[in-house]
């Protein structure tokens, strides 16, 4: 009996010692590594949106002291939010990028309320002084790359007549519409832009139905905004149309019908934001950037590219990497005739307004 | 006279594409057919469909062949199919609800078999080619330029019809599906024929997910089928179980989805959101209109779809 009571309370106090011994442990864990959450709306191996983040992801493993968790897949639902609140509450961060556009509102906004210790940047919001000062957001203008795309595909383009394929009518979309259509318009005046929206970022089957409605309908030079660009290149490169690129670099899936893509370079941002962590303040809330800024960056030309788009395009280039650079200037029409700029109007790139477009200019067959 | 020979071509290419559209629709519309001629609703199409998606383009990039990974994929919905027989025809299970775990699991399933292929190349499976015949402007391309799965679809619908109303094996099925009391009493193995039903269905439901990631796309992307099972399911009652007017319901639907984003690229105007809606709206009209002719004539569906059958000993 007494043997019995004797080896519980052995039992119970090395428990006890075990569980003191753990406290200051646990402390001095979450004081050390700084760890970094990232969620993605797709498959981290998309040839697209999702795999540019997470080689941007995987620029800060090699940093000694970060820890990276990562998950993919997570809709744009209340799912994110418990995404975050896991990465938070069991992983210890206390960074969280959730990179897909419908992560903003209201679930980054709720969460960065409920965690005030843990920052967020979200990618593609539109951060303003009203929201949450732990909560922010960053994007690249590459629109601006678009606009590059635009100068090559019109002096490609036999018909006359380029294809996008888009996923849904934001901001962020518009403005690559448009910006392609414009560098394609400061080539030959007379081209035109024809669009479908798909209305998911991520629907391969439809994707591919949209390219060849395209294509069916006369375009010959193949673009897109969706989040896996590979399906669209794909098709677009085997029914014998050129294709520009987007997110990343698809020059391997098209071969010689790739004529150049923007592409982001998100592994630039990322470091900053760590740095600024491990310095022990807080990143910044709204940070922009293009291609003088290192967050945008085109693929190298493919042979198809003839030496007269070349120079237009390294020259107009030039000007951008200068800053300041126009794409929407006036005067200017939207596609349902009302003037959007009127003359002597230029929107930089960092231009406010160009975070709530909400229209296709002349030129562009579709409606947002 | 060459602009006409362009338009021509346009039209050519148009259709085209309808009739690829249309046909994962036809694969796993035709098979849910032959489930519900013989009196079981499976609701797991859509888990079925990309479960043979994942599996096909698994075993096509495992084995390099595209007509083994279409085999594969065919597997994977009958394996899919015959744990849906066991439960609902063997254990006498609720079908809706048997069904609708099985497209989850079936989702699930997909995801985990797909996980490392993500972002695979492919090379499509290969189109037929005649010369002389294939480059018949005008139509050579839409006659006599598609891939195998096309083919196997338009066969099966005519295999399908001919066996349902021209064979004894046909006849016993439908009698099977009409009243299962009646013919076990007549001697007849119900649970047999419903099994072996739904195990077709299920390679159908397979191979139309097969055709997607391996000839239509031809890469595998998560959930890729989008709902495609369910517009075969309602294209079924749609076409009132005759297998000829789930083929052309299949190509209704298919030029809807087809037409809609050539709607887009041209610029009528309309926001795309809408469009897209469209293909659902038509299925939801179809069925409507269809109840009230329904309720002038009569049930067209088989009379015992649905109902559990457990054999009195």
């Amino acid at each position: 009996m007494s043997d019995h009571s004797f080896s519980r309370r052995h039992l119970l106090g090395g428990a006890a010692a075990l569980s003191l011994g753990a406290l200051p442990f646990g402390r001095a864990r979450a004081a050390g590594p700084l760890t970094v959450g990232f969620i993605y709306v797709g498959p981290k191996d998309d040839y697209g949106y999702n795999q540019a983040h997470a080689q941007g992801a995987a620029a800060l493993k090699a940093i000694p002291g970060v820890q990276v968790v990562e998950e993919e897949n997570v809709r744009e639902t209340t799912d994110v939010q418990k995404t975050m609140e896991s990465m938070i509450n069991l992983d210890g961060a206390t960074l969280v990028f959730p990179t897909s556009f419908g992560y903003f509102d209201p679930h980054v906004l709720i969460e960065a309320k409920k965690n005030p210790k843990v920052q967020f940047r979200h990618c593609g919001g539109l951060w303003t002084e009203a929201n949450p000062k732990n909560a922010g957001s960053y994007f690249g203008y590459i629109a601006q790359g678009q606009y590059l795309n635009g100068i090559v595909a019109a002096h490609a383009s036999k018909a006359k007549r380029l294809g996008f394929v888009a996923a849904k009518p934001i901001p962020q979309v518009l403005n690559n519409i448009n910006g392609f259509l414009l560098g394609a318009r400061s080539v030959d005046p007379s081209i035109t832009v024809q669009v479908i929206f798909t209305g998911e970022w991520s629907l391969a089957v439809k994707e591919a139905e949209a390219t060849n409605a395209l294509i069916n309908g006369g375009a010959d030079v193949i673009t897109c905004h969706v989040d896996s660009p590979k399906v669209v290149v794909e098709t677009a490169a085997r029914r014998g149309a050129f294709v520009c690129g987007y997110h990343a670099d698809q020059s391997a899936l098209a071969k010689d019908q790739y004529l150049t893509g923007a592409e982001w370079n998100w592994a630039s941002i990322y470091k900053g934001f760590v740095a600024d962590m491990q310095a022990g303040k807080a990143p910044p809330n709204f940070l922009r950037g293009g291609l003088p800024d290192g967050f945008v960056k085109m693929s190298p030309y493919g042979p198809a590219v003839s030496e007269e788009a070349r120079r237009q395009a390294d020259a107009v280039k030039a000007e951008m990497m200068k800053g300041g650079f126009a794409i929407i200037k006036g005067p200017l029409k939207d596609n349902k005739g009302n003037v959007i700029a009127g003359a002597g109007t230029a929107l930089a790139e960092n231009a406010s307004e160009l975070e709530k477009t909400n229209y296709l200019v002349e030129g562009v067959k579709g409606s947002a | 006279m060459s602009l006409d020979i362009v338009s021509l071509d346009i039209v050519q290419m148009v259709l085209v594409t309808v009739l690829t559209a249309a046909t994962p629709l036809i694969l796993a519309g035709i098979g849910e057919l032959v489930v519900e001629r013989s009196g079981v609703l499976n609701l797991g199409v859509e888990g079925m469909m990309v479960l043979g998606a994942a599996a096909g383009f698994a075993v096509a990039t495992q084995t390099g062949s595209t007509g083994l990974g279409a085999l594969g994929g065919a597997g994977a919905g009958l394996l899919l199919a015959a744990l849906f027989g066991v439960l609902t025809v063997g254990l006498a299970a609720n079908q809706v609800a048997s069904g609708l775990a099985l497209t989850i699991l079936g989702l699930g399933l997909s995801g985990l078999v797909g996980a490392g292929y993500v972002g695979m190349k492919r090379d499509p499976a290969p189109h037929l080619h005649l010369p002389g015949l294939t480059d018949l402007p005008g139509i050579g391309r839409l006659l006599f330029g598609h891939d195998a799965f096309v083919y196997a679809a338009l066969l099966l619908v005519v295999g399908v019809w001919w066996f349902l109303w021209r064979t004894r094996a046909g006849l016993i099925l439908r009698a099977v599906g009409d009243d299962h009391t009646a013919t076990h009493a007549l001697g007849l193995k119900v649970r047999k024929v419903r099994f072996l039903a739904v195990l077709f269905g299920g390679a159908c439901a397979g191979l139309a997910g097969a055709y997607l990631s391996l000839a239509y796309t031809p890469f595998w992307a998560p959930a890729m089928t989008a709902g495609r099972g369910w517009i075969a399911l309602a294209l079924v009652v749609f076409a009132s179980w005759q297998p000829l007017r789930v083929a052309a319901g299949a190509l209704l639907f298919g030029g809807a989805t087809v037409l809609q984003l050539h709607a887009q690229a041209a610029g009528l105007g309309l926001p795309g959101q809408l469009l897209s809606a469209l293909p659902y709206l038509a299925t939801i009209l179809a069925l409507v209109l269809l109840s009230l002719g329904r309720r002038r004539g009569g049930s067209l569906a088989p009379a015992a779809l649905g109902r559990v059958f457990a054999p009195s000993r």
